[in-house]
């Protein structure tokens, strides 16, 4: 297998969210791990069949939450009665009440952010290449096709192999995907 | 009811009028939704349309230059009349933008499936209304320049904002409300950049759509984490949409003016946006489905149900009007009663009144079947909501400002011309976003109607 260092996987193609399913389902139970599936909207189930875990996007965004509030309600504790205490009629400086509209914004914004950038970062993106771009047909997995790729770095990937047990699994199509 | 028609909520009319036109398959709903962005050729409707709106624009960037020239001198804003057109315009554009969310955020975590087809746009006019809206208090200050004084920034004069004044909760309320709902609005675009960026013929369009959409290629893994960051913004954008007009509204309620200051101000404020935003989501969505044929994809089931949220927001509204004269009358307070009077006899009478007939008397025809699916009468209704909306907000700012305690005080307000330029203006910059917005981006979101496509024909088997 010395072409193997060129190659990314191998990928089928699959006309329906069902066939997708059970196809992932297949594949990891024939023992790949290094498998990835690609859908023109999400897919119920399909999180389940990959085996994927709870993402960490909720606990960002919790942090997000929580720095935005904190860091909201500390500030204006800081401007109101540290560095520009202004005596009103002498009201308490530290007027806390006045101070929570603020404080809920900055909390929506700084989860909100974190939410979308920490989203982003976990999926790697921006990216603009990825070597699944290189099978032509991939174009469909943004409208009405849906795409399992078995990569190479499995190790249990095998060219011909893997790609006899996508046909196995009703795949159209299956391409070798390039890695450059 | 007395139409002869069953329920509208029956098992009849759901299947008399789905929530997706029969017979389509995921290809075609990207290929009909795509289409009227990558290959339709422009129509010359658009281009009058266009012409028409972009000419209004420019009046307002002529009245705001004239503006920044002269001073707010020009508008008919005077003392005890401080507020005017700026902060009537600014609360009623900012209204308008929360039935995006409402319908994008608490419909979406309700899961609501008639949302799908109508969010896209209806988010889309939120961010062109805040766009609106964020102007007037803007210009109101008089020195636009002048304005990042409001932002907390460490300046060599030592100078902080007053954070406990509402009109500073405003600049974070409002500045944090725009920025979640570009976040929220780009986050359900990533995938239909995708789409575009796949399809689109010409090289220049491939590599702006390739470069917005930063290398979505629909990777169950990305989706995973995906669907939670969409849910969760949804979860705060929930509390956040609730959170804006009633900050608005403290503008008014924590000061002591008469007719202002009142505690039912917030949920009347927050119910009154979503009104008047439901019917500027009607009053584009009529002409967008004819327009582009999109009437298999934004059906009777979607123009039926947003009518039945206006009516139920218009009847929170009318309440709200009630309890607003209910207070001033049982309080005894005599400044209070003087200003019910002076709305109902005032020099301002017949903008209250005309304000009644278009919230509170018109919508009752909506209780009917036949009146909500009639296109031409839901159109018309969602014009008249919108001048009474903003009549509300004219005769709250005005009439409190020109009846205070002295009658030393007292004055009138009438608008100049540059008042009305800058408005109509505001409405000319809504209406060419809007007319940019479906030419180049896809104004239903395709990912999610595919997803549609997917549980109707769950459904069927």
């Amino acid at each position: 297998m010395e072409r193997r260092s060129h190659i990314y996987g191998v990928m089928g193609e699959f006309a329906t969210p069902e066939q997708l399913t059970h196809a992932v389902e297949k594949v990891r139970e024939a023992g790949y791990r290094r498998l990835d599936a690609y859908a023109p909207f999400p897919v119920e189930g399909l999180s389940q069949a990959l085996g994927l875990k709870r993402n960490l996007v909720p606990l960002i965004t919790l942090f997000g939450g929580l720095a935005g509030g904190v860091g909201g309600f500390g500030f204006q504790y800081w401007v109101a009665a540290i560095t520009y205490p202004m005596n009103v009629g002498g009201r308490p400086l530290n007027s806390w009440p006045a101070f929570i509209p603020v404080t809920f914004e900055l909390t929506i914004l700084g989860a909100s952010l974190a939410a979308v950038f920490g989203m982003l970062a976990l999926n790697k993106l921006p990216q603009p290449h990825h070597p699944v771009f290189n099978v032509h047909r991939f174009s469909h997995a943004s409208a009405d096709r849906f795409f399992l790729c078995i990569e190479a770095r499995d190790p249990k990937f095998h060219l011909a192999d893997t790609a006899r047990l996508l046909q196995s699994l009703h795949a159209h199509h299956v391409s070798e995907v390039s890695d450059d | 009811m007395s139409t002869g028609q069953p329920p509208p909520d029956s098992p009849e009319i759901r299947r008399l009028t789905p929530v997706l036109g029969p017979g389509y398959t995921y290809g075609s709903v990207t290929d009909k939704i795509s289409a009227i962005v990558l290959t339709r050729p422009t129509s010359f409707g658009w281009f009058v349309g266009f012409a028409i709106s972009f000419s209004l624009l420019a009046l307002m960037t002529v009245a705001i230059g004239w503006l920044i020239i002269k001073g707010t001198g020009i508008w008919g804003i005077n003392i005890p009349i401080g507020w005017g057109f700026a902060i009537v315009n600014f609360v009623w554009w900012i209204g308008i933008g929360h039935a995006g969310t409402l319908i994008s955020a608490i419909l979406f975590l309700l899961n609501q499936k008639w949302r799908t087809s109508i969010n896209r746009f209806a988010e889309a006019m939120t961010l062109f209304a805040v766009a609106c809206a964020g102007i007037f208090p803007l210009i109101h200050t008089g020195r636009p320049w002048m304005a990042f004084y409001m932002f907390p920034y460490p300046s060599t004069m030592g100078i902080w904002p007053q954070f406990r004044s509402p009109l500073i909760w405003d600049v974070f309320a409002v500045s944090t409300y725009g920025t979640v709902s570009l976040l929220f609005w780009f986050v359900g675009l990533i995938p239909d950049l995708a789409t575009l960026r796949d399809r689109a013929i010409q090289k220049p369009a491939r590599i702006i759509y390739g470069m917005l959409s930063m290398g979505w290629r629909g990777s169950a893994r990305h989706w995973h984490r995906y669907q939670s960051a969409y849910l969760l913004l949804a979860g705060l954008a929930t509390p956040l949409v609730l959170s804006v007009h009633t900050v608005v509204s403290f503008d008014f309620a924590t000061s002591i003016v008469p007719g202002w200051h009142t505690t039912i101000f917030p949920p009347y404020f927050v119910a009154g946006a979503i009104y008047s935003g439901f019917a500027m989501v009607l009053t584009i969505a009529i002409p967008l489905r004819k327009a582009y044929a999109l009437e298999d994809f934004i059906t009777m089931r979607h123009l039926d149900n947003m009518a039945k949220v206006m009516l139920a927001t218009g009847l929170i509204v009318a309440y709200g009007y009630f309890f607003e004269f209910f207070f001033s009358l049982y309080s005894g307070n005599k400044f209070d009663v003087f200003l019910v009077q002076q709305r109902l006899h005032g020099p301002y009478a017949p903008f209250y009144f005309a304000l009644i007939l278009c919230n509170i008397l018109t919508p009752q025809l909506l209780w009917f079947y036949k009146m909500r699916h009639n296109v031409v009468v839901l159109f018309i209704m969602s014009i008249v909501v919108n001048i009474g909306m903003w009549l509300e907000r004219f005769v709250i700012v005005v009439i409190s400002l020109t009846r205070d305690f002295v009658p030393s005080a007292w004055g009138r307000y009438s608008p100049t011309f540059w008042d009305w330029a800058t408005f109509i203006g505001t409405i000319g910059m809504f209406v060419t976003l809007i007319f940019l917005f479906v030419r180049v981006l896809p104004a239903i979101s395709i990912a999610e109607m595919r997803e549609l496509v997917a549980e109707t024909s769950e459904e069927e088997r």
